[in-house]
């Protein structure tokens, strides 16, 4: 078995484990209701910092904007299942899902790409920047958003919902700042474990395959990758938009687990995808199984604080996270954690080797 | 005439986020870092203030006094504490989440200690404002104050980077920490030196951005921390002359296109301008092109 | 390294599997009747979290100190969900763990509506003290303390009409804001039926609510000679002061969100003068309840009650009231509580700090008359 292959099973492994130990502590009934609600949104945020590691630690390219691709996805597809739900109600909920996903994925994805196109000419903090202000604009223009279909056909509006002219205020789907209302709760943890295990073997698949090879060498030496005669912008756009696609799907997986979806700074401002950069940073750039664990981690954290220091939390979660950055990259406590482990196997070396000799 | 008013109002705007652009291209340029937690500095600034002048009652100067030296202080210890760790850290992402995790700390002791009430800031600027054609154009005392201390803010950096010895050790650390090290320059003394200058102008910044708009939170920093980040990457990020430039135009192009696009749109507006601007000149308007080499 | 990784996660494993086993399903102790609170208390939004906060604690501690209800004690647990749909769901299933048997909450109506979904699943009482939305209440279960925002839209239009206030209004409001854009619509659509015309409808967002100087240039371009400010006091008061240093003087007209600009520390309440408000609740109003609230809040946390810390307040009292009409007590079931006390909620009356002779509509609606003040030398007074 290959050291590749062995990595990637143990990252596969881990979900399913987690996922079998949740289905058996829910079929028990040991599971608080706390932790029953989070099932979903830790689903949502491992997609989404499997996701974000594709394009800033295989490709290397800083993107501040991730959250815009994941908005793309939640609205697009709770406008379909909502137009579904009020239009053909008698379709069935798996196909529908199905579909919105497909239809979030492939929307997030095109925008990738048109947005992709521009952004991955700029280097570095430019790129960076560049991506949160896209992030920025996607955020504004859905909060101005009206949206509403009813026998005149579709009415449209970027004003007010006064300006779509429709009789029936109900029948507006996408309502400014007040975002999407009613969307059918579709997202299950069943659900949400398999599309974070198709996007995992989507992303282990690539990064272990041709292409990925080729992303990683831009990654390295741009120069050098061009000199060789690979396509670097092929290959920049490609991580760059199955990185939005995936975002995308988290995205309607978010949306069809709340009954209601606006458009906050919070949830998909540039708050949130510095959040989600911070699960690839502190999970480690590239590592796929670390920033899924650090975005489990860090999703936890603030909830199970609620329990023990409610007043303190976020000030507790802030020094937490100093503390873990700190300790995970500091190149001191790199050193010494290196020569604690070490110390740790010559330990064990010894008694193995003492139980031989005896 | 509404023109004339609507590029007042620009300017006034871009006055302040310019003040806080200045503190960040000057972190920015020598110890290469996006220091997120720039903007709940300048809330520490303001609080400060608030503190000695509103709540203690004393004089407005030596409010302004007091809250540079806190900020400089706080800087500083930021800077030990948070961030001197992680500069041989083996990725340049790492110091950056960090800041991300002192703007929390920062906001969130702010919270605990003066709540999330809205305090209406005292402006520390005694200056009346100068009304024109017939009252139809008002210039506030504060909107004259901010840029006069922006230009000379900005012209007493640019001497003390080009012309002291202090200053071309910091030039030198920015252009490469190693050569500057076998130079015989204090490289971790320098840098720490950047913070707390940044730090002082984001205190001046705080006490102008406050008294220009009088309602102070603990989240009163973020945003207008943000959208000088973008002015100072808008007129080259590192380049000082730069960051007063793209502050003011980013003021104007937002109050024009809240005046004459939409209200509601103008965040979108000014992001897309800056957009084009990156794409047609990839570095900011004053930026430094910086030729790859294998 | 890479054993380190791997320490980790088997550490990250254990802890999450210890959490999730943490706490199964508790049933509430047999005297107390427990109250799950949710509102933003850190964030932008925070301010309106802790005054609800603050407010139910105030009166649950106000009721235990008089002997509970009906012998039984009330206990609060009040859990932040940061203004975000997400956290709001996170914030209930951690009081449903505690053993939550009613919920004061949302606080702000974008959660509200998401966990409306959810206390409607579980078929518990939920009253939302300042969730505004007509959302907040679409299940049979959640009531509200508030206004809704369509009710204040059309008062205030039919107020500023049928007092002939003014000829030429404009609008400012925050279009990124649930609460001011539904109040706005309504207005506009009252105001369809009034004899005053809207010459100018200026709108701001969340990001860029510092600088209102377009706005009221625009306003005053129009020749607007009221103001109409369905927002929150924090922004009211920017505006006061930015239209005060232009040399702009309309007249003021706003909702129960503006109640607190007197509050606002520091403010020179000279600029609020002669601002009128439609406002169920103000702080400094001579009647007996609002008094004794309000002073007994200061006592308490040092700070001037805002409306939301009296919805919270009078929440509590609504609850109660409910709770003794029904004669629901603790040993039931959530669903059984939650059965009695909405089959309850229409038939009671309750005078609270936030309006006399409050009363609910099945739909969840409350019925109150609003008050119209007007602000003079720095106090109330009414209209």
């Amino acid at each position: 078995m290959s050291k590749t292959l062995r990595s990637n099973i143990i990252t596969i492994g881990l979900v399913f484990i987690a996922y079998v130990g949740a289905q058996i502590l829910i079929a028990t009934g040991n599971i608080s209701s706390l932790m029953k609600g989070l099932l979903v949104p830790l689903c949502v945020y491992a997609i989404l910092a499997v996701s974000l590691n594709l394009t800033v630690g295989i490709l290397g390219e800083l993107s501040l904007g991730h959250a815009g691709f994941m908005c793309i996805g939640a609205f697009s597809s709770a406008f379909f299942s909502k137009c579904m739900k009020m239009f053909v109600p008698g379709m069935p909920g798996g196909l529908r899902f199905l579909l919105a996903i497909l239809i979030g994925a492939a929307l997030a994805g095109l925008f990738g790409i048109l947005i992709g196109i521009p952004v991955l000419r700029l280097k570095g903090d430019y790129l960076a920047i560049v991506t949160l202000a896209f992030g920025e604009i996607i955020k504004n223009i859905i909060n101005i958003l009206y949206l509403g279909i009813d026998e005149n056909g579709l009415h449209f509006s970027m004003k007010s919902s006064l300006d779509l002219q429709m009789a029936d205020s109900d029948k507006i789907i996408i309502n400014g700042a007040m975002g999407i209302t009613g969307t059918p709760n579709d997202s299950n943890f069943t659900i949400g474990v398999i599309l974070l295990v198709l996007t995992l073997l989507i992303v282990l698949n690539l990064i272990h395959s041709r292409d990925g090879r080729a992303i990683m060498s831009i990654r390295d030496n741009t120069i050098a990758a061009e000199s060789v005669g690979i396509p670097v912008t092929k290959y920049k756009l490609m991580a760059f938009s199955i990185s939005a696609a995936l975002a995308g799907v988290a995205g309607v997986l978010y949306a069809h687990n709340l009954s209601t979806l606006t458009a906050l700074p919070k949830n998909f401002g540039y708050n949130m995808s510095i959040m989600i950069l911070v699960f690839v940073v502190l999970g480690g750039m590239g590592n796929i199984r670390g920033s899924m664990i650090a975005a489990v981690i860090l999703t936890l954290l603030p909830e199970l604080l609620r329990g023990v220091v409610s007043d303190y939390r976020m000030l507790i979660y802030a020094i937490i996270l100093i503390a873990m950055m700190l300790f995970n990259w500091a190149p001191k406590c790199v050193e010494w954690r290196k020569k604690f482990t070490a110390s740790i196997k010559a330990r064990f070396a010894k008694k193995s080797a003492a139980k031989e000799v005896e | 005439m509404s023109f004339i008013t609507y590029l007042i109002n620009g300017i006034s705007l871009g006055s302040v986020y310019a003040l806080i652009a200045l503190g960040y291209t000057m972190v920015y340029g020598i110890a290469k870092m996006l220091n997120f937690a720039h903007g709940d500095v300048i809330m520490v600034g303001g609080f400060t203030c608030y503190t000695i002048c509103s709540t203690m009652g004393l004089h407005p100067l030596l409010g302004v006094l007091i809250s540079v030296i806190v900020c400089t202080v706080l800087g500083i210890v930021i800077e030990k504490i948070a961030y001197k760790p992680l500069r041989m850290a083996s990725s340049p992402l790492a110091v950056l989440i960090t800041a991300i995790g002192v703007s929390y700390l920062l906001q969130n002791v702010a919270l605990l200690i003066f709540g999330a009430n809205a305090k209406s800031f005292t402006s520390v600027v005694n200056l009346k404002a100068i009304t024109l054609a017939d009252g139809q154009i008002v210039i506030n005392g504060e909107t004259i104050v901010t840029i006069v201390s922006c230009i000379v803010i900005m012209i007493l950096l640019m001497l003390f980077i080009n012309k002291t010895k202090v200053g071309q050790a910091m030039l030198a650390v920015s252009e490469d920490k190693g050569a500057a090290q076998l130079m015989g320059i204090n490289v971790n003394g320098t840098i720490s030196l950047t913070f707390a200058i940044g730090s002082a102008l984001a205190a001046i910044a705080g006490v102008l951005l406050c008294s220009a708009y009088p309602s102070l939170t603990p989240y009163t920093g973020s945003m207008p921390g943000i959208k000088a980040f973008v002015a100072a990457v808008f007129g080259g990020i590192g380049s000082i002359p730069g960051a007063f430039i793209g502050g003011i135009l980013l003021g104007v192009i937002q109050i024009f296109s809240q005046a004459y696009i939409s209200s509601q749109m103008a965040d979108a507006i000014v992001f897309a301008v800056l957009i084009i601007v990156l794409l047609v000149k990839p570095t900011g308007l004053l930026g430094k092109n910086i030729q790859e080499k294998v | 390294m890479k054993r380190f990784k791997k320490i980790v996660s088997v550490a990250m494993a254990s802890v999450m599997v210890l959490a999730m086993a943490g706490c199964g399903n508790n049933k509430g102790g047999s005297d107390v009747f427990k109250i799950g609170g949710i509102g933003p208390t850190t964030g932008g939004a925070a301010i309106y979290g802790i005054n609800v906060m603050n407010g139910v604690q105030l009166a649950v501690d106000e009721i235990n100190a008089a002997g509970g209800v009906n012998g039984y004690k009330l206990e609060v647990n009040f859990q932040d969900d940061e203004h975000d749909a997400e956290k709001s769901v996170n914030a209930y299933n951690t009081v449903k763990d505690w053993g939550a048997q009613m919920i004061i909450g949302c606080v702000t109506s974008t959660p509200c509506i998401a966990v409306s979904e959810e206390t409607y699943k579980d078929n518990m009482m939920m009253l939302t003290p300042s969730g505004s939305a007509v959302k907040c209440t679409q299940y049979d279960n959640a009531f509200q303390v508030c206004f809704s925002d369509p009710n204040q839209g059309a008062a205030s239009a039919q107020y500023i009409g049928e007092n002939n206030l003014a000829q030429k209004i404009a609008v400012i409001y925050d279009s990124s804001d649930v609460y001011s854009s539904g109040i706005y619509e309504s207005f506009v659509k009252g105001a369809e039926s009034q004899s005053f015309e809207i010459v100018a409808a200026e709108a701001f967002t969340a990001d860029n609510k510092t600088d209102f100087s377009v706005q009221l240039q625009k306003a005053k371009d129009a020749g607007a000679d009221l103001v109409f400010l369905p927002i929150y006091y924090q922004e009211s008061a920017l505006i006061l002061t930015q239209a005060n240093s232009m040399g702009y003087a309309p007249k003021w007209f706003s909702c129960d969100g503006m109640d607190g600009i007197l509050g606002v520390e520091n403010f020179d309440t000279s600029l609020a003068e002669g601002v009128m408000l439609l406002t169920p609740f103000a702080a400094d109003s001579k009647d007996e309840a609002s008094q004794k609230f309000t002073n007994a809040y200061r006592t308490a946390y040092n700070d001037t009650p805002n409306q939301f810390a009296a919805d919270g307040y009078d929440a509590v009292y609504i609850l109660v009231e409910a709770i003794k009409q029904s004669g629901a007590t603790p040993s039931m079931s959530v669903s059984e509580i939650g059965d009695a006390l909405k089959g309850a909620m229409p038939q009671i009356t309750v005078d609270g700090v936030t309006g006399a002779g409050m009363t609910w509509l099945a739909t969840g609606e409350v019925n109150k008359a609003p008050m119209a003040v007007v602000i003079k030398n720095g106090e109330y007074s009414a209209m």
